[in-house]
């Protein structure tokens, strides 16, 4: 999400190809990701696969769209969405838990084996739980999957909005299965990106491998690292970022 | 015994998981190998790559490769990076063919053929 900003805001590279370097950025994440850790206890591999239907058909659409439309819109909807994040990290400082879980069992949910339970490391308990309104967690996926294809983006904090605000999935195992869900996502636009001639190697490689190395470092300092302090680091830059691009959208520059 | 079950499906689903972290990481492996060895005949070649040339089709990148070109060694360790979540998807077509889920090894065919549908429309659109 820093990464399309960073490119074309400060380094002044064309946002076409700063959307395409950054999606392999996601890429190298969440693959980087998979590896540092090797597995994952929270995960629930069918509420992904699932949800991947909507993910990587928005993502084909979002990469083909952003080929099509003007540069000042890309910039102003990537403006947005930092604003919009901006918001999103406030609201998780300011504290926020787990949605209610859902009451009764849902009738698709249940067909389509998307219930789980994962062990909570906090309270040491093994935690059984429902999802429902799989339509409409459908539909946020496809929203998301549309947004990362657009903007390179990973989108996570939108999954996350679909599993746990839409379809009531605790927040921890909601946000392990989205970052396997950013890879795949990622990879259905990448190979648009990659064979339309966006991709810029000389751009995304260095990226690539900064990336990989810093997974493998950051997965061993992530655990002590207090969220709460990153998020305060982030906050202002992703702000700021966020109406510099809205200004650039509108053909403004500082 | 609903208990015993989900156990059971709980240890398959851990040693599935441990075989797709570790396919994974040969696939992670084998992409940085490359991109380090693209990354590395740039630096030497030392050429302009900033102008937006860089093969992107097969054929030029394979002759690319014969010549010994910088961009064509990193786009294929780039396309071994956009082929590990790919790498994921298949392996997991055959951890729900091991727990006898056909529903979910048919979902997730149809994740890998929308992918491959994304290359398609890449390569010809």
């Amino acid at each position: 999400m820093i990464i399309t900003p960073v490119l074309t805001v400060l380094m002044g590279l064309p946002i076409q190809y700063a959307i395409a370097a950054s999606i392999i950025a996601v890429i190298a994440t969440s693959s980087g990701a998979t590896i540092a850790y090797l597995r994952d206890d929270m995960l629930n591999l069918r509420v992904a696969m699932f949800l991947e239907i909507g993910t990587t058909v928005g993502a084909i659409v979002g990469a083909i769209v952003t080929g099509m439309v003007p540069s000042n819109i890309l910039y102003w909807l990537f403006g947005a969405l930092l604003v919009f994040s901006t918001y999103n990290m406030i609201r998780k400082l300011i504290g926020k838990t787990d949605a209610a879980p859902a009451d009764h069992p849902d009738e698709l949910a249940t067909k389509l084996k998307l219930n789980g339970s994962y062990y909570d490391k906090a309270t040491k308990k093994q935690v059984d739980y429902t999802v429902t309104n799989v339509p409409g967690g459908m539909t946020m996926m496809f929203g998301a999957g549309l947004a990362s294809g657009m903007l390179g983006i990973g989108s996570g904090a939108f999954k996350v909005i679909a599993m746990d605000t839409i379809m009531k999935m605790p927040l921890k195992p909601s946000s392990a299965t989205s970052n396997l869900m950013m890879g795949v996502t990622a990879a259905a636009s990448a190979t648009v990106y990659f064979f339309n001639g966006s991709l810029r190697p000389e751009i995304a490689v260095p990226l690539a491998l900064g990336i990989l190395g810093g997974a493998l470092i950051g997965s061993r300092i992530m655990p002590i690292m207090p969220t709460r302090l990153l998020r305060m680091i982030f906050v202002p830059i992703i702000g700021f970022m966020g109406i510099q691009m809205l200004l650039k959208g509108f053909g403004v520059t500082i | 015994m609903q208990n015993r079950e989900r156990d059971q499906m709980h240890e398959e689903t851990k040693y599935v998981e441990l075989l797709i972290g570790r396919i994974m990481r040969i696939g992670v492996i084998a992409a940085v190998v490359v991109l380090l060895i693209g990354l590395v005949l740039m630096l030497f070649q030392g050429g302009n790559y900033a102008t937006g040339s860089q093969p992107h089709r097969f054929g030029t990148i394979f002759t690319g490769l014969l010549h010994g070109q910088a961009d064509a060694v990193m786009m294929v360790g780039l396309f071994l990076l956009i082929l590990t979540p790919v790498l994921r998807v298949v392996v997991s077509i055959y951890a729900f063919m091991v727990e006898h889920d056909r529903l979910y090894v048919w979902i997730t065919t149809v994740v890998l053929v929308i992918l491959a549908v994304a290359m398609v429309i890449g390569y010809f659109g």
